[in-house]
């Protein structure tokens, strides 16, 4: 069977690919991108975990909960990337620098 | 070598590959249809997992939901954001990216030397799941018991994030409306 420890290296491995990206991307839908690779590593782990809770199903509810959280994310992030695109004609968060005044 | 092993194994290396692709890739597109690989495949290790539910609902929000409005996002801003990749042609080390890899890898040995201290299959509260026979086994239905749960056990998280959905599906329409008429 398989070990909890191969999931969580996994994950692990995800989690780091996704904060490269967030650190490095020049584009801030692949900073989205990165951010939602972190959370699908962190809803692995629930997951992996969660095999071992049969009574209350701890670690899948709470899956479930994070992938609703991550939909909401995105909705609200990328409106802000559209109104961004609008105001600066580019979505580099390197070129943003100014506040609204 | 069971067979569950070798799925296992097929699927970890499908996302990760695909996960790798989609952060070197300097083609924002690619990067944005290689992560649909990825969502898959990590569907494929949630059934591995035996969290089916979790799987499907991956597949229905991720895939049918978020990929969908990542692409509208990208087509909607235009045509400046392809030109990223002309700008570092050429260069085939960027030094800008030096930092973020030396992050990432640093990060990855002290998860990695957690995971393999903390030894999660040994832990006592798993051991004693597993004594109790309260491990979920490749033949248990588990559906009905995730919908008893989300109803009373998780019913005043459940409440919570529907509350949050509605303000984020409000605060989204209100960011992405015209300016000057307010």
């Amino acid at each position: 069977m398989i070990t909890l420890t191969d999931f969580l290296l996994v994950g692990a491995l995800l989690f780091c690919t996704g904060m490269y990206m967030i650190v490095s991307k020049r584009n801030s839908i692949q900073v989205l991108i990165g951010i939602e690779l972190m959370l699908n590593a962190a809803i692995l782990n629930l997951v992996a975990f969660g095999k071992y809770d049969k009574l209350n199903n701890g670690g899948q509810v709470f899956a479930l909960f994070a992938i609703v959280l991550a939909a909401a994310t995105t909705a609200v992030a990328l409106a802000i990337v559209l109104n961004v695109y609008r105001r600066y004609k580019t979505i580099d968060p390197d070129e943003i620098k100014n506040l609204r005044d | 070598m069971t067979l569950v092993r070798l799925l296992f194994y097929t699927m970890s290396f499908i996302a990760i590959g695909s996960a790798l692709y989609a952060a070197l890739s300097k083609n924002l597109v690619r990067s944005i249809f290689i992560f649909f690989v990825t969502l898959f495949a990590l569907a494929g290790l949630y059934v591995i997992a035996l969290a089916d539910f979790v799987a499907v609902t991956q597949v229905v929000i991720y895939v049918g939901g978020i990929l969908v409005l990542i692409l509208f996002a990208f087509m909607l801003s235009g045509r400046e954001t392809l030109n990223v990749i002309e700008q570092h042609k050429g260069k085939f080390i960027n030094m800008a990216k030096v930092p973020a890899v030396i992050l990432a890898a640093l990060f990855l040995a002290v998860i990695v030397n957690i995971i393999l201290k903390a030894d999660a299959d040994k832990l006592p509260w798993v051991k004693q799941a597993i004594a109790q026979k309260n491990e979920i086994t490749p033949t248990s239905s588990t559906i009905d018991n995730i919908g008893v749960n989300l109803m009373t056990t998780y019913l005043l998280p459940f409440e919570a994030i529907s509350v949050l959905l509605l303000m984020a599906l409000v605060g989204a329409a209100h960011l992405s409306r015209k300016e000057g008429r307010a």
